[in-house]
């Protein structure tokens, strides 16, 4: 995206923050075509920026949306942590949340915004997708950045693939997602996590942790064993599908062991450098804050026996875990519960795992965790296109006998607390983050619209890839002659 | 291993057999009382009656009698018309013969499986219709079948007898088979190209019109040789005659318009254009060649050729004047079609009413059903369920479902019996025939079998075994 004029490159800062919208695509190529001076171009992109993204300060260019000082005034404010405040005021200041309550002072410079009617939820945070890495799946390989080659990629980081001009990051914060966790899938050791907020022209400025997890794909014990066009499904036997469920796993706890060693060498040359000078492996030294149990490991685990081999895993092992799918989660509670392993359950949109489960089996596993006093949230588990349904899963557990202040919840502050930023997202306290939604209704409910979206204090933009077609079609009529 | 599964495979069809006689009961007169009603039809009425007999609507208003009916109490819930999915592979035991570019003679009413979970799934998420279609290997897939969700009936009860034939098209990269590549000893398929795949369907069409002219000629006494029959060539003889609906796959805008202008040609009107998620680009020529579109309301992105759908294509081919369904195409899906219909109404801003025509009037129109079902009104088939709420509410669920009148899906037994399910199966895993064959003949030999054990050991005197 960058511009070449009178052999200068306009790069940064301004069309970055232009390329949202085809339309100020075409007014930079237009501005391309008309203007000899570079001047008069600086100028008259300043003015177009300006139109188009409501005053923005020249410091303030480099992101979409702009920053300022806000108060949403009289409004239903659900802050998740503490009691819903019926009408009250939030202001948001300097890209976080500077009071909030029924009674709150508002600063002078503030831009007001009317809440009468409308409700303030924090932004929702999607604890497990591939948001920025893979734009389409089918028919567009080069678009796709999800999977290293290999099995053991420890040192593949999210973080370095993901897209921030993916049109799955405006299409999913429109309906409130203003964080998520973006994830690498695949093989046995995938790579490793980032938590991003979705706004932000480079990876630095999404990202929250730029590497916040291992992520592995843990070896399933399935009977399945590759399709035959003509003659179905291969199978192989329960025993035989156990073996190669432990093989694999063998396969991680080498890498784990190979990570150890490799660790104590390096600790041991950092005390004493007569020792021989132990190499530098990049995929063991990404493996080390992990054998140490210093970060997170996202294990991919959705039946009780998958979930009961992570244990163990993670018992023999001494790591810390996070179980990510969780159908069954909620009959290892209890297992799960004793090593404060949480869950990061993405099954809403899948089918029973078995025939004969209950239909609702996953519809009503949430309450299940939560009956359990499990530590859980609810995540899409989707590449990212999808992931914007995030709150409409967490209202169908809502159905299913999670009660509506956890399903609420299971989809912020929960995550936030998994993904250990609590501290800054997830609820709509003072001093946090300002990522901020307000609605015309439950946020759960599909037919609730979102009328302002704050992400770390700015206030961005309502559009994305979607409205534009909407905005450029909705009303194309039949040409003359017809077809 | 296979007969292990066989066994259990059988021992759930069991299940599904007595399930299905222990619900099959009210097939005389119920009475919902008080209920939210939400006709899709003529808007909604509150704490209102409908009385069912013999399967069909009887009566709807307040305070209706009926001695001799089982009452269902709807107070609080609403009453909605159950859901019809106008794009469903499910019950299909295969779903292409995409070995040759036209395959209009192969019938998805060949391979019905009643005992598919995803019906029962189905109707707890409230739906009672199922469009079957064939998949979309080819420009001319095989026929559909219009199903009723006779959960527990057997097979020939299933099939829609008054749905008017169909039949599936297809266009685009599953045509072309451009995102997967032909398996050893497979050949490489005509059409490859978008170009090709419109020839292949003038192509069949043009003798679809020499194989009719040979017939009228014969039927007309013109000719004493009566032409040789050709199964291939017979429904698109009755596309062209009107008597069999398109159900046309595609993506691309400009696809689905040249094949809706080659129809125009051949004279015939295309059913339902399936997907189609760029219809909105062309919703005014959808509009005038009065066809109806069946999209998914939001999945995007999983292909190139899905990328330019937007949330906003059913609100804007709505305010088009053109019908739409909103459809699965999924065993997942399905049971959620509820919500999807209701992101139309934030999604643009369909009216209310509008949104729930979406999954049940509009494909009843569709499939050339709506004399029969589709909404509730007097007369029609007795398709409905009773949900806990708004059925566009995340937090609504189903109470129950019933089919031509009789309570197919009960939440309530449902969940009373999973304990007695939970210990039957229990109980049919331990039997011999249901074990690996190389633990026959030594169950008590837990080693190296931990996995596969199951946890409890079931207790026969509490129920279970029912035969």
């Amino acid at each position: 995206m960058t511009v070449r004029k009178s052999g200068r490159t306009v790069e940064a800062g301004l069309v970055p923050a232009l390329r949202d919208t085809s339309f100020s695509r075409k007014l930079v190529f237009k501005f391309q075509m008309v203007n000899k001076h570079l001047f008069s171009a600086a100028i008259f992109v300043l003015f177009l920026s300006s139109l188009l993204l409501a005053q923005n300060g020249p410091a303030d260019q480099n992101q979409t949306g702009r920053e300022g000082t806000f108060a949403i005034i009289g409004a239903r404010i659900v802050t998740v942590s503490g009691a819903e405040i019926p009408n009250g005021t939030i202001v948001i200041r300097d890209g976080v949340i500077a009071a909030v309550g029924p009674n709150v002072s508002i600063p002078r410079n503030a831009e007001k915004i009317d809440g009468k009617g409308l409700t303030v939820f924090p932004g929702m945070i999607d604890a497990g997708t591939n948001m920025g890495l893979l734009e389409i799946g089918g028919g567009a390989r080069g678009t796709v950045d999800v999977s290293e080659t290999g099995d053991i990629n420890p040192n593949a980081k999210a973080y370095l693939g993901i897209n921030p001009h993916t049109s799955h990051i405006n299409v999913t914060r429109v309906n409130g997602i203003t964080t998520v966790l973006s994830m690498p899938s695949g093989g046995l050791i995938s790579g490793q996590s980032a938590i991003v907020n979705l706004n932000g022209s480079t990876q630095s400025e999404m990202a929250e942790v730029p590497v916040f997890s291992l992520v592995i794909d843990f070896p399933t014990v399935t009977t399945f064993s590759g399709f035959n066009p003509f003659s179905g499904p291969r199978r192989i036997n329960f025993d035989q599908a156990v073996k190669r469920r432990d093989d694999r796993v063998k396969e991680i706890k080498d890498v784990f062991e190979a990570a150890k060693q490799y660790a104590r060498a390096q600790e041991a040359y950092a005390k004493d450098n007569t020792l021989p000078y132990p190499e530098t492996d990049l995929k063991m030294e990404s493996m080390v804050p992990y054998v140490r149990g210093e970060k997170p490991i996202i294990f991919s685990a959705q039946r009780a026996r998958d979930i009961r081999a992570v244990i163990k895993f993670v018992d023999d092992m001494k790591v810390r875990a996070i179980i990510f799918g969780g159908a069954e989660a909620w009959e290892e509670a209890e297992e799960l519960k004793k090593r404060d392993i949480p869950v990061i359950f993405n099954d809403i949109y899948q089918n029973p795992l078995s025939n004969d489960d209950p239909y609702d089996s996953n519809f009503s596993s949430p309450s299940k965790m939560s009956e359990a006093g499990m530590k859980f949230c609810i995540s899409t588990g989707d590449d990212g296109s999808n992931a914007r349904d995030l709150p409409y899963q967490a209202g169908l557990a809502g159905g299913f006998g999670l009660s509506k202040d956890d399903a609420l919840k299971s989809v912020t502050l929960y995550p936030a607390q998994i993904l250990g930023i609590a501290d800054k997202y997830g609820s709509l306290d003072e001093g946090k983050v300002a990522n901020v939604v307000v609605a015309d209704g439950d946020i759960l409910d599909p037919r609730t619209n979102i009328k302002y979206l704050f992400i770390k204090g700015r206030m961005l933009p309502l559009t994305s890839r979607h409205t534009e077609f909407f905005e450029r079609y909705k009303d194309r009529k039949l040409s003359d002659p017809a077809p | 291993m296979k007969n292990h599964l066989k066994a259990i495979l059988i021992g759930i069809s069991l299940l599904a057999l007595l399930c299905g006689s222990a619900l099959a009961q009210n097939t005389g007169e119920t009475l919902i009382k008080n209920a939210t009603v939400l006709t899709a039809a003529r808007g909604t009425l509150e704490n209102t009656d409908v009385l069912i007999s013999n399967g069909k609507i009887a009566r709807i208003g307040k305070n209706l009698r009926a001695p001799n009916a089982v009452v269902i109490d709807a107070t609080g819930k609403y009453l909605v018309p159950g859901i019809i999915d106008c794009h469903s592979h499910a019950m299909l035991d295969a779903i292409n013969e995409g070995s040759l570019a036209v395959t209009s003679m192969v019938r998805t009413r060949d391979v019905l499986d009643p005992t598919d979970m995803t019906i029962y799934r189905a109707l707890a998420g409230g739906v009672t219709t199922l469009n079957l279609l064939h998949g979309s290997a080819n420009p001319i897939g095989g026929q559909n079948t219009v199903v009723k969700l006779k959960w527990g009936h057997p097979l020939e009860d299933y099939v829609f007898e008054n749905a008017p034939p169909g039949i599936k098209f297809a266009l685009g990269e599953n045509v072309k088979r451009s995102n997967f590549t032909p398996q050893p000893g497979q050949s490489r398929r005509y059409p490859a190209t978008r170009m090709g795949t419109m020839e292949v369907i003038r192509d069949a069409f043009v003798r679809a019109r020499d194989y009719k002219k040979k017939w009228d000629d014969f039927r007309a006494g013109r000719t004493k040789v009566p032409p040789r029959r050709d199964i291939e060539l017979e429904p698109l003889v009755e596309v062209l005659e009107g008597k069999r609906l398109v159900h046309a796959h595609g993506y691309r805008s400009d696809e689905h318009l040249n094949l809706m202008l080659i129809a125009d040609e051949f004279g015939f009107k295309v059913a339902t254009l399936q997907h189609g998620l760029e219809a909105y680009k062309i919703a005014p020529e959808i509009a005038k060649f009065g066809t109806g579109v069946s999209i998914f309301v939001d999945y995007w992105g999983y292909k190139l050729e899905a990328y330019d759908t937007i949330p906003y294509n059913a609100y804007i081919l709505w305010k088009n004047g053109v019908v739409v369904s909103i459809n699965s195409d999924s065993g997942e899906r399905i049971r959620r079609l509820n919500l999807d219909a209701a992101k139309t109404m934030k999604y643009g801003g369909v009216p209310e009413e509008e949104a729930l025509k979406m999954i049940t009037l509009n494909p009843a129109k569709q499939l050339g059903v709506d004399k029969w079902t589709g909404s509730i009104e007097v007369g029609k088939d007795a398709d409905v369920a009773i949900w806990s709420g708004h059925p566009f509410s995340p937090f609504s669920y189903v109470e129950e479902t019933l089919v031509d009148g009789e309570v197919l899906f009960d939440r309530a037994k449902d969940i009373a019996r999973r304990s007695e399910l939970k210990a039957e199966r229990e109980r049919l895993e331990k039997l011999e025939a249901n074990l690996p064959p190389n633990k026959r003949g030594k169950k008590d030999d837990k080693k190296g079998g931990k996995d596969e054990n199951p946890e409890a050991t079931p207790d026969p005197s509490k129920g279970g075994n029912k035969r």
